[in-house]
């Protein structure tokens, strides 16, 4: 059974599912960020770990994809900046579009889409390198900046951006290995959109930081949706209450059910939704 | 049943000490070999670092030396020399008259004394017709009597009681002088072992090491990058991997056999230099420093790999800019352990021909030279007495660069250790 809920869809067969339809109230305000999933499938070699997903995403807001482990979201998240093409025997078929343009098109450049769609991991990845130059990298390697004291601005403006800045502001040029479990996590926060992405992947970047580190990436994750589109992948159901406009839920490769986070927690159609949210399993 | 627990506890608890004991045991075992090794070179070798000299008189009489004037280099180099300096020995002895007596007393000199004597002329022309007291060396048997290596009585002493009597004589005069010996760590090889020195073999492995090194390491890196960062596991490249592992534990006088079958042979490359030295070297020393390169690469966290490749880097930006940086300092150690290694190799030499007496020191990896490890075979096969002390001492030279060098890899080892921390 292929289940197909991208909001447009909704909004045009609105009889189908009538509390997304009522949901998409703020269809108007918002507008798809250029990103749109349709009908993707992915196999692991003989696997199949996606059947079918399709989703817009919606610009300069965040998007929360939950469900048990295992359920896919991370591997839809890794086909949107093609970091399953590392991965070997994976297969990617369906459409993914980036401001209508397919992203598996063979004339593609995977380097610049990477630029476009900026990626954080679950656990904080700085390179052993010092703070400077992990923020620097990305410029550096896109020729987005032409002299030192551009590149200079860039990395202070990437750090206040990300909330870091008043924090390693005296130790620039010491190794990024040496900060907190926090701090490394805004800084690859900051690394990833010191390039300027459209799209922020965001793959459960809390996991491995305590309750505190947590809510500050949160908050700044509010101020980022200002002119980011997010998406992050999160086992915390609280998390993705707290921080999403909108909310996926997936469950054994199938994108179940999506809507507004409030429609998702508190009125979800599917029972397998209801099932999850009320902790019934997962 | 508590009776029964106590009764294994305790057994368990002997099991546990018989197990540390034979721990210690074996500890103690290999530390007692290592200081008696270590303790019976320093004893024997540490002499050849030392000199014994005597202190003469030298009448530096024109006419005597056939010095034609103007004293230009090449004149004063075709100075008899040895008539002066047997005549300043002679002069510490009025009694020896016969020639055959004169001939044994003039034995006492070293080679080396000569040779000293037309340097020391050279370098101070002025001189000529004055009389200088200068140190020049004994010869050897009379260096290792002093040193004490040399028996007094039984059959193995080499000089007669008069010999000995007279330079007991000498050395209670205050003219026999006990002094550091430069030359042993700067010169080239001798026929005399008072005169031979380590230099030349020193300089002969400081070149096959650099070239084993800027041949291998490139290659070493840019195999191990390209089998571990960009080829597809497939059969061959599994195949060319065992084959790696394989040849890590070939005997190294197959290299030798290989650079002299193929180097030598068949490209034609001069004789025992430490070009062909070091290319050699390097073939055994490339599987060490590809498998270290390889671990230390697989040893960085696939993170900064994803991460790089999430910036938009190139897969050859990932790998040169962030993951080779990261498995320097492991490829580093791995490739310092692999030079150690070729340093002390004698097998592969021997198999180029870089066993010749070559008494120069080498100006360039393109001359005939000797090496460490060579040098000390060949000294080791010298029937001279003097030659083990040299022996000995050329094994301290060659375990202290050993020893530099693993250091050097442990410290560039734990400096990374503290930075990843």
């Amino acid at each position: 059974m292929n289940t197909v809920y991208s909001m447009n869809d909704v909004a045009t067969t609105a009889a189908l599912i009538d509390v997304n339809a009522t949901a998409a109230v703020s269809l108007s305000s918002v507008s798809a960020s250029g990103l749109t999933a349709k009908n993707v499938n992915v196999y692991y070699a003989d696997s199949q770990a996606l059947h079918d997903v399709s989703i817009d995403i919606y610009s300069k807001q965040i998007t929360a994809l939950i469900g048990p482990s295992g359920c896919g979201k991370s591997t839809f998240l890794r086909c949107l900046n093609r970091m399953n093409d590392v991965v070997d025997g994976c297969r990617v078929t369906g459409s993914i579009a980036l401001d209508g343009m397919d992203i598996y098109a063979p004339e593609v450049d995977v380097v610049e889409l990477r630029s476009r769609i900026g990626m954080v991991f679950q656990k904080p990845n700085p390179f052993p390198k010092t703070v400077f130059e992990n923020i620097a990298y990305g410029p550096k390697i896109h020729g987005l900046v032409e002299h030192r004291t551009e590149l200079e601005e860039c990395v202070v403006t990437s750090l206040q951006k990300a909330g870091l800045f008043e924090e390693v502001k005296d130790r620039l040029h010491q190794p990024a290995t040496g900060l907190s479990g926090g701090q490394q996590q805004r800084l690859c926060i900051a690394r990833a959109i010191a390039i300027n992405p459209q799209v922020l992947l965001m793959d459960e970047p809390c996991s491995a930081l305590d309750p505190i580190a947590t809510s500050k990436i949160e908050d700044l994750m509010w101020e980022l949706k200002e002119n980011y589109s997010i998406i992050i992948v999160t086992h915390s159901m609280q998390q993705a209450a707290r921080v999403s406009q909108r909310t996926g839920f997936f469950h054994l490769g199938d994108l179940v059910e999506v809507g507004t986070t409030e429609n998702i927690f508190q009125n979800p159609v599917e029972s397998r939704t209801r099932d999850y949210i009320t902790g019934r399993f997962g | 049943m508590l009776q029964n627990n106590k009764a294994r506890l305790r057994k368990r608890a002997r099991a546990e000490w018989r197990f540390r004991s034979y721990g210690i045991l074996s500890l103690l075992f290999a530390g007692t070999a290592l200081v008696f090794l270590v303790s019976t070179i320093v004893s024997s070798g540490h002499s050849a670092f030392f000199k014994t000299t005597i202190e003469l008189e030298f009448q530096l009489d024109a006419e005597r030396l056939g010095i034609d004037k103007p004293y230009t280099r090449e004149n004063l180099q075709a100075g008899s020399y040895y008539t002066i300096a047997r005549r300043a020995l002679y002069a510490l002895f009025p009694g020896v008259t016969s020639r055959p007596d004169k001939r044994t007393l003039s034995r006492m000199l070293s080679p080396g004394a000569e040779l000293e004597l037309r340097d020391y002329v050279i370098a101070h022309p002025g001189k000529i017709g004055e009389t200088v007291t200068l140190e020049v060396p004994l010869a050897s048997d009379y260096d290792q009597l002093y040193k004490g290596h040399l028996p007094r009585t039984g059959k193995h002493t080499r000089l007669s009681a008069q010999q000995m009597e007279r330079f007991d004589r000498l050395v209670d005069e205050g003219l026999v002088h006990y002094r550091f010996n430069p030359g042993f760590l700067t010169g080239g090889d001798s026929r005399y072992p008072e005169l031979a020195g380590i230099g030349g073999a020193i300089t002969g492995s400081f070149y096959a090491l650099l070239v084993c090194f800027l041949l291998s390491f490139p290659l070493g890196i840019a195999a191990a990058v390209y089998l571990e960062e960009f080829s597809k596991d497939t059969r061959l490249t599994r195949l060319i991997e065992a084959n790696i592992n394989n040849l890590a534990a070939v005997p190294s006088v197959i290299f030798g056999l290989l650079g002299l079958a193929v180097i030598l042979n068949v490209f034609g490359l001069p004789r025992g230099t430490p070009l062909v030295g070091g290319i050699v070297l390097a073939l055994m020393t490339l599987p060490t420093i590809i498998i270290a390169c390889r671990s230390s690469l697989r040893a960085v966290s696939p993170g900064i790999r994803q991460g790089a490749l999430a910036m938009g880097a190139s897969p050859v930006q990932v790998v040169f800019q962030q993951v080779l940086p990261t498995a320097m300092p492991g490829t580093l150690t791995g490739t310092i352990i692999g030079l150690a290694q070729a340093l002390g190799e004698t097998a592969p030499l021997l198999m180029i021909g870089m066993v010749a007496f070559i008494a120069n020191v080498p100006a360039t990896p393109l001359d005939s030279s000797a090496s460490l490890p060579v040098q000390i075979y060949l000294w080791a096969e010298s029937a001279e007495r003097g030659f083990v002390e040299k022996t000995a001492a050329a094994i301290i030279v060659i375990m202290t660069f050993l020893i530099l060098m693993n250091l050097l890899a442990v410290i560039i080892r734990s400096r990374t250790q503290t930075k990843v921390e």
